[in-house]
């Protein structure tokens, strides 16, 4: 398998972040990370916790504003929340309680877009049925079991057509079973939809399988530590001998000690899904560059 | 020479699932005797509880055998009948009753004005903060002779009162509500573009309604209270008194069944209020949401 290792020329990236730096109070979250995330991308923040992944993500969903360098969606920077750019938390508390399954996904329709209730209403009903869970219109979230709520969260984003869906660990405070579900049928609904997903994870296997592109971070604070395809796996090649090395070559990539790279190189250049790698700074390094 | 294994080794099988059996409301629940039925509902429950302390009442007063410090139940009951019927006991209910309303509309819609501000501006919660502090611990009967100074002998006195006295749990109440509201769920409406009032509205007010539903009963409760002690402490503050002047009036005179009777007037709307509007209203929202049991 030869793989063509082009920069989409021509073609501008969609969602573009430039050397964004998150800072809360005295602590720095994430430091100068950059990267591109273009049309049907299924670009996966990756890292262990602390690594900032999550407040990449809310960075670019407009929360938190970066302490330097920016994130600009089609050229626009961001400057606040907005319905072009839907979240999926972890926590099933993003769905409004006392609203029934039909009414939590019209509920953007209403306010944001300001859709007539009547289309609404459809709109809902299809993306209802596109998630798999006709019949339960009218059921209130405390009836739902965990991955109906994610389910329904995801019928909500969807239905809104955002230009980047953000997916903040969606699928980890569910039961394994339910998890490997859910991401078979996110691959379904990507198959079908081609929308653009941001996608983070502090699980490897889950990065190879949902994405076609990760951005591995390392912690404290988060800093881009490489930049891998994985669009070539699928839940099918989870057990493949080829999944099982990537797994393992991030698995080391993350938790090699930055002060032993000599190790770690050669990988880099035998390894046909690097595009770019930047080698982490050594801790001394670090500390003089602050 | 056999090797015993522990534990055993057993043999492995399949199964194809049978058709799960049909909806379980089909499977008849084990016959329960009419009184076990009856025991499951909640308001036969109550009534008995209420029943057993009127008897309770009514024993201890014959015990005592002083109408003048205890009348009985059934004394009590015929002074409430015969309230109602001379139209008295209505009258002075309708009296306070109207003040009450009054004051009560005018203190939700203050406290829910400046739980709305504190909500949506750091000066709103510095306001918001500071006022319940001062304001909460101050009894609103203290402020009364305050406000007869201002607003006169009169129906804006009291209103002034009541309005005190709900304000300040309502608020504090509310706002509670509004802090405890997950994050999770403020960022998914910020994220359809929601801000300001209508973030507050759309998510902030439902997402406290179990916080602001107590806080409106506790208000409900304080500002009876409060009333019933202005008129009493104060008498008559206008033409005509209400249900504390009505208590008042008749322990002056020495008419104890009367007292009781005024009393037990205000139980019976406070137990009333509970049962027809809170009650109904929080099987309505909270409850169907699943966000209270």
């Amino acid at each position: 398998m030869s793989l063509q290792m082009v920069r989409p020329g021509g073609v501008a990236p969609l969602l573009k972040a430039e050397h964004v730096s998150l800072e809360f109070g005295a602590v720095r979250a994430t430091h100068d990370v950059s990267f591109d995330v273009y049309q049907g991308d299924r670009f996966v923040l990756l890292g262990p916790s602390g690594c900032g992944k999550s407040s990449l993500l809310k960075a670019a969903a407009g929360f938190i504003r970066p302490a330097s360098g920016s994130i600009s969606i089609n050229g626009a920077p961001v400057t606040g929340p907005g319905p072009d750019r839907i979240v999926v938390f972890q926590e099933f508390d993003q769905l409004p309680p006392w609203k029934s399954v039909k009414e939590n996904v019209m509920f953007p329709l209403l306010t944001a877009q300001r859709l007539p209730r009547r289309e609404a209403e459809a709109r809902a009903r299809h993306w209802i049925a596109k998630v798999g869970l006709s019949g339960f219109e009218d059921a209130y979230p405390h009836t739902l079991s965990g991955g109906m709520k994610q389910r329904v969260a995801i019928a909500r984003a969807l239905a809104m057509q955002p230009q980047v869906l953000l997916m903040d660990e969606p699928f980890a405070a569910l039961d394994a079973l339910t998890r490997r579900n859910m991401q078979e049928e996110l691959g379904r609904l990507w198959e079908e939809l081609r929308f653009t997903l941001l996608f983070v994870t502090h699980s490897i296997e889950e990065a190879l399988v949902v994405g076609n592109r990760i951005l591995l971070l390392s912690p404290h604070p988060g800093r881009v530590r490489a930049e891998l395809n994985s669009h070539q796996f699928g839940l099918d090649s989870a057990g493949s001998a080829e999944f099982q090395a990537a797994s393992q070559r991030i698995h080391q990539l993350l938790f090699e000690s930055p002060a032993a790279p000599a190790h770690a190189a050669p990988m880099h250049a035998a390894s046909p899904y690097v595009a770019a790698a930047h080698p982490a700074p050594t801790p001394e390094a670090w500390s003089a560059a602050r | 020479m056999s090797l015993i294994l522990d534990p055993p080794i057993r043999q492995e099988f399949e199964h194809a699932l049978s058709a799960p059996p049909a909806a379980a409301a089909s499977r008849a629940r084990p016959a329960s005797s009419l009184p076990q039925r009856a025991w499951r509902q909640a308001w036969l429950r109550k009534t008995v509880i209420l029943f057993l302390l009127a008897a309770v009442w009514e024993v201890a007063a014959r015990w005592t055998a002083n109408d003048l410090l205890l009348p009985g139940f059934w004394q009590t009951a015929q002074a409430f009948a015969g309230g109602i019927a001379s139209g008295e006991l209505l009258e002075r209910t309708g009296a306070s009753l109207a003040v009450l309303l009054q004051g009560y509309a005018v203190g939700v819609l203050a406290a829910f004005a400046l739980t709305a501000l504190a909500a949506s501006t750091q000066l709103g919660r510095d306001l918001l903060a500071t006022l319940t502090a001062m304001f909460n611990p101050l009894p609103a009967i203290a402020l009364l002779p305050l406000a007869l100074l201002w607003f006169g002998l009169g129906r804006a006195s009291l209103i002034f009162v009541i309005v005190h006295a709900v304000l300040w749990p309502l608020a504090l109440g509310a706002y509670s509500g509004f802090q405890s509201v997950p994050e999770t769920l403020r960022m998914a409406g910020r994220n359809y573009g929601l801000g300001g009032l209508r973030l507050v509205l759309h998510i902030l007010v439902p997402a406290a309604l179990p916080s602001i539903l107590s806080g409106l009963k506790i208000g409900w409760a304080f500002a009876w209270r409060t009333l019933i002690a202005a008129e009493l402490v104060f008498g008559t503050t206008s033409g005509k008194g209400g249900l504390g002047w009505y208590i008042f009036q008749n322990r002056n005179e020495l008419y104890t069944d009367k007292v009781f009777a005024g009393l037990a007037a205000v139980i019976l709307i406070g137990l009333l209020v509970e049962n027809t509007i809170f009650r109904p209203l929080e099987r309505l929202t909270v409850h169907r949401w699943g966000m209270q049991r």
